[in-house]
């Protein structure tokens, strides 16, 4: 059985270019239901390829990298770095004397950058006002769905050290 | 009583099978958008059942493809 039947024996061009006014109406809307149906094909074959990352999915392996020395960072300060590449900016921030606190720098609405609002000891996103927790890195205002990722420090010998990223989890 | 011609009655319902793709198509645009943010935040067990629900609304999507396919063909043929 064939799924896409000719309508006639006629050239393709006289059943997809009509020259009757009433015809038209119909190979119009035959043919737009067609990119319809072609435009769903399209969002499914992006299920499929987000189905495929999701089975196929390897954990990330990273590297340890120094960011400062421990002294370096006051409290309540930042510092910017890189990591786990150069094409990922985090930022460091000094919550007391002892602790610290590493989250990627890019928004997870659309990527802006954000920083540290000592004041309200919050990260926010100029963008679009998001603000994230410093504590977990989890959304406390504005259009960002999902937490900063949160990158793993860690001190030895008086340098402060990223170990790796807890991806989209936040804390 | 219905004084509809065959031709007009045709296109009605090729039009409302097009709204209903439409509608589909839009579910199908949120589910699509709703999974990627799923599988972003590290919830990879939501692509199983976002694939298979996106599955069946391209199968009904081709399913009033091919009903419009036959109107056409059938009002078309006379």
């Amino acid at each position: 059985m064939r799924l896409f039947r000719r309508r006639s024996d006629a050239p393709l061009w006289r059943d997809e270019f009509s020259v009757f006014t009433a015809e038209e109406r119909y190979v119009n809307r035959r043919q737009f239901t067609k990119f319809l149906t072609l435009t769903s094909f399209g969002m499914l074959i992006g299920n499929l390829w987000i189905l495929a990352r999701s089975l196929f999915y390897r954990a990330s392996a990273y590297s340890a990298q120094t960011i400062a020395a421990a002294g370096e960072v006051p409290i309540g300060g930042v510092k910017l770095f890189a990591y786990p590449t150069s094409q990922d900016p985090c930022i460091l921030i000094r919550t007391g004397a002892e602790s610290f606190a590493a989250y990627s720098q890019k928004c997870t609405h659309l990527s802006c950058a954000v920083y540290y609002a000592k004041e309200q000891n919050r990260l926010e996103c100029p963008c679009h006002q998001g603000f994230f927790s410093v504590t977990d890195g989890s959304v406390i205002q504005g259009p960002p769905q999902r937490p900063l990722p949160r990158v793993t420090v860690a001190i030895n010998d008086g340098r402060i050290q990223a170990t790796g990223v807890d991806e989209g989890e936040g804390a | 009583m219905n004084g509809n011609p065959p031709q007009n009655r045709g296109l009605t319902a090729i039009d409302g099978a097009m709204v209903l793709i439409v509608v589909l198509l839009i579910v199908q645009i949120w589910l699509l958008s709703a999974t990627l943010e799923s599988f972003l935040a590290g919830h990879r067990e939501a692509a199983i059942p976002g694939a298979i629900i996106s599955g069946l609304l391209f199968l009904a999507c081709l399913g009033l493809y091919l009903f419009v396919d036959r109107v056409d063909s059938e009002i078309r043929k006379g």
